[in-house]
């Protein structure tokens, strides 16, 4: 009979092409529908994270209350140290210094003097560590439009922008002006070796990267960094995970230093900050006293209501602090709203074609009505019809489901893969936020299994649903059927 | 020789309920029918005659009253038994063929045997006895669609006589076919009544047939009106 079924089933196209097809293609869109929203949610996070957040960041709390300064006189020192400690503590990210900084950028003419200025936003990244993962993360090989990366100190990368406002090209050298961390007036010669595009809107239009050993010079922050940067292994920000790191971090080491910066007497603290203590003890006998003189000399931060319990005369103020990426540039309501919006989008989604599919099964049951009266006529038991149309649904289900996964999550590799531009649109945009011009989609583990949801489930229940009124109907009802 | 009865049906009645009432189709309807008589329920629309037919097939209950088909009594047996009782021991015959169209002859044919898992080289045997008796055996790769209205209705007696059942239930089976083919499918169900021990049953109110039927029952308003048994028939 089995055989005799999958015969009907295999000539009956309405039966068996169609249904399929509705399923391949239904599956298809939902997994690369919620892929591709996964996707385009990470693209926009991740850009926030690799120019300015991390997926978490380290810096000191008073570095955190003037972040919009770029107060590198409040930065972290001993980053070597931080970073080691950090990598040991959360072994899944990878840390890395960051030194942001302002200034002018000044391009000489023949003569020496000024042929063009401008302002520029720096950043300071590590390029040649063995370990460090900046440029993959920057994804600079197919940004550097000309020329190379940087191989010395004193080399520079500028955005196209900045090229074309400065009127400098590859091997040009520029004169960065800006202050030490001392607040001390500096001017550094960089060499241009490369100009980049990032395709990320507006956010590259004054920027130049810069290898963190020659911003650590032209700045005087030599072991120091404004900031430490944690990305996940993946690369993929779990917003759950970052911030229950943050939490812990903040509640078991940054809390500690902080006790312990402000009362000196307080050893015992010491004895489960793990590795904290070297910095700790370095802070809390030299650094913090002149520090806080420094900044008392400084009148920069004497408007300081929002920072809370800190002062600047309070030494915690340089206990490293983490923030997640969701506390950083005002995102949280951004990734609260994604996280619901992604769910109740994928869930109507997933709603929809579930009733799709859920219908094509109830009609593709009803439409059969009068075959099944023909079969019960001639001797087949309810039982036996209604098994048989479940393993028929079950079967197309499958079957439709599986090549809708992997139709769906080959689509969703490509666009991950290659992306969809939509450079056009960004940048006619005059927003501040990090926004990529290439959108890419993600796939994710619930891609494999998110289309048996609607693609089996719904098929099945939708063909149960008709076969219950086999059972509910007189048999001569479903006759009736079957002679109109 | 005696014969015994296949159909033994005891002050029927049969009820529908219509909205808070309801309507009777069938009432004190009696009768019994001998193994291997060809006999017409006769009658207009809503006589009772396809209601009487679908409770033979017990593919209806009955209200109330006795309904004894093949020494079982319809009433008593469950939906799976009755089920069995058609499997095994009765064929079916309706007016729009019912053929599945993405099986050919044969395999439209074949379906009664396979559901009483008959094996294959008896399948094959049957199969093409049942073909040859309705003169199909040029068609049998043919699919319904491909064949006039009355090569399915002949596809669908051989369907309906493969498994050589001993009741067969037809329920109109003329009402779409030309006079010339009305005339032939009778008169081949009239010969395999004839070869076989078949009680055939109609349900009809098609004049070109009745001169074929060996037993004629008038129904009206789900009653007989009257039965009358036909020694020599007009086209016998």
């Amino acid at each position: 009979m089995i055989k005799f079924l999958a015969k009907g089933l295999i000539r009956d196209r309405s039966r068996s092409l169609f249904p399929l097809l509705t399923i391949i293609i239904t599956v298809t869109l939902v997994i690369f529908g919620i892929g591709f929203m996964e996707g385009a949610m990470n693209n926009f996070l991740q850009s926030t994270a690799v120019i300015s957040s991390g997926h978490v960041k380290v810096v000191t709390k008073a570095y955190e209350k003037e972040s919009s300064q770029l107060p590198n006189d409040l930065a972290l020192f001993k980053t070597n140290k931080i970073i080691q400690n950090l990598s040991d503590l959360y072994p899944n990210y990878f840390w890395t210094p960051r030194i942001t900084f302002g200034g002018l950028l000044d391009t000489p003419n023949e003569d020496g003097d000024t042929k063009e200025q401008g302002p520029v936003f720096g950043i300071g990244i590590d390029f040649h560590s063995k370990t460090s993962r900046q440029i993959e993360i920057w994804e600079l090989e197919k940004y550097l439009l000309h020329g190379n990366l940087p191989k010395n100190t004193n080399d520079a990368l500028i955005s196209t922008k900045l090229a074309k406002q400065l009127s400098v090209n590859v091997g040009s050298t520029v004169t960065l002006i800006s202050t030490t961390m001392d607040n001390a007036f500096t001017t550094y010669n960089f060499e241009i070796t490369g100009i980049f595009n990032l395709n990320k809107g507006q956010v590259d239009r004054q920027m130049m990267l810069v290898d963190i050993s020659g911003a650590r010079q032209a700045l005087g922050m030599e072991g120091a960094a404004s900031e430490i940067l944690g990305y996940h292994q993946s690369l993929y920000y779990n917003d759950n995970e970052a911030t229950s790191m943050r939490n812990d971090f903040n509640l078991t080491i940054s809390d500690s230093i902080t006790k312990v910066l402000r009362d000196e007497a307080s050893y015992d603290a010491l004895s489960y900050m793990n590795g904290w203590n070297m910095i700790s003890d370095i802070e809390k006998r030299k650094l913090p006293r002149q520090r806080t003189d420094a900044l008392s000399d400084n009148q920069m931060y004497d408007n300081n209501e929002d920072w809370e319990d800190l002062s600047v005369e309070d030494p915690a103020i340089y206990a490293p602090t983490m923030i997640a990426l969701r506390d950083a540039s005002q995102l949280a309501s951004m990734v609260d709203f994604s996280n619901v919006a992604m769910g109740v989008m994928a869930g109507i989604f997933l709603v929809i074609v579930t009733i799709v599919l859920w219908n094509m099964g109830l009609m593709n049951g009803l439409r059969r009505y009068g075959e099944f009266g023909l079969r019960l006529a001639i001797g087949e038991s309810k039982s036996q019809v209604y098994r048989s149309m479940i393993i028929e649904a079950l079967l197309i289900g499958f079957v439709g489901t599986l090549l809708g996964t992997i139709l769906g999550v080959s689509l969703t590799y490509y666009v991950q893969e290659n992306g969809i531009d939509y450079s056009e649109a960004i940048n006619q945009m005059s927003s501040d936020m990090v926004l990529p011009n290439v959108f890419y989609a993600k796939v994710t583990s619930e891609l494999y299994y998110i289309g048996f949801i609607p693609g089996v489930l719904a098929t099945v229940l939708g063909t149960m649903l008709a076969g219950f009124a086999i059972y509910r109907r007189e048999m001569s009802q479903l006759f009736k059927e079957l002679e109109s | 020789m005696s014969t015994k009865n296949v159909i033994e049906i005891k002050n029927l009645v049969k009820q529908f309920s219509v909205g808070e009432g309801y309507f009777t189709a069938l009432q004190s309807v009696d009768l019994s029918l001998a193994e291997g008589e060809f006999v017409g329920l006769v009658g207009p629309s809503g006589s009772g005659k396809t209601t009487l037919l679908n409770i033979i097939g017990g593919l209806d209950s009955a209200t109330h009253g006795s309904v004894n088909v093949l020494d079982k009594s319809i009433e008593k047996t469950s939906h799976n038994e009755r089920a069995e009782i058609r499997r095994k021991n009765m064929g079916f015959i309706f007016q729009s063929y019912n053929l599945l169209p993405v099986y050919t002859v044969y395999e439209n044919v074949e379906l009664p045997l396979i559901l009483n898992n008959v094996e294959k080289t008896d399948r094959v045997k049957k199969v093409t006895q049942a073909i040859e008796w309705v003169g199909l055996q040029d068609k049998i790769n043919s699919k319904p669609a491909q064949m006039s209205g009355g090569e399915c209705q002949r596809t669908a007696i051989a369907r309906a006589i493969v498994h050589e059942p001993a009741l067969l239930l037809a329920d109109e089976p003329t009402a779409n076919l030309d006079a010339e083919n009305s005339h032939n499918i009778m008169k081949i169900l009239s010969k395999l009544n004839t070869e076989m021990s078949t009680s055939f049953v109609f349900a009809t109110h098609d004049e070109k047939i009745m001169g074929y039927l060996k037993r004629i029952i008038h129904l009206e308003d789900g009653r007989i009106l009257n039965d009358k048994k036909i020694s020599i028939p007009k086209f016998s």
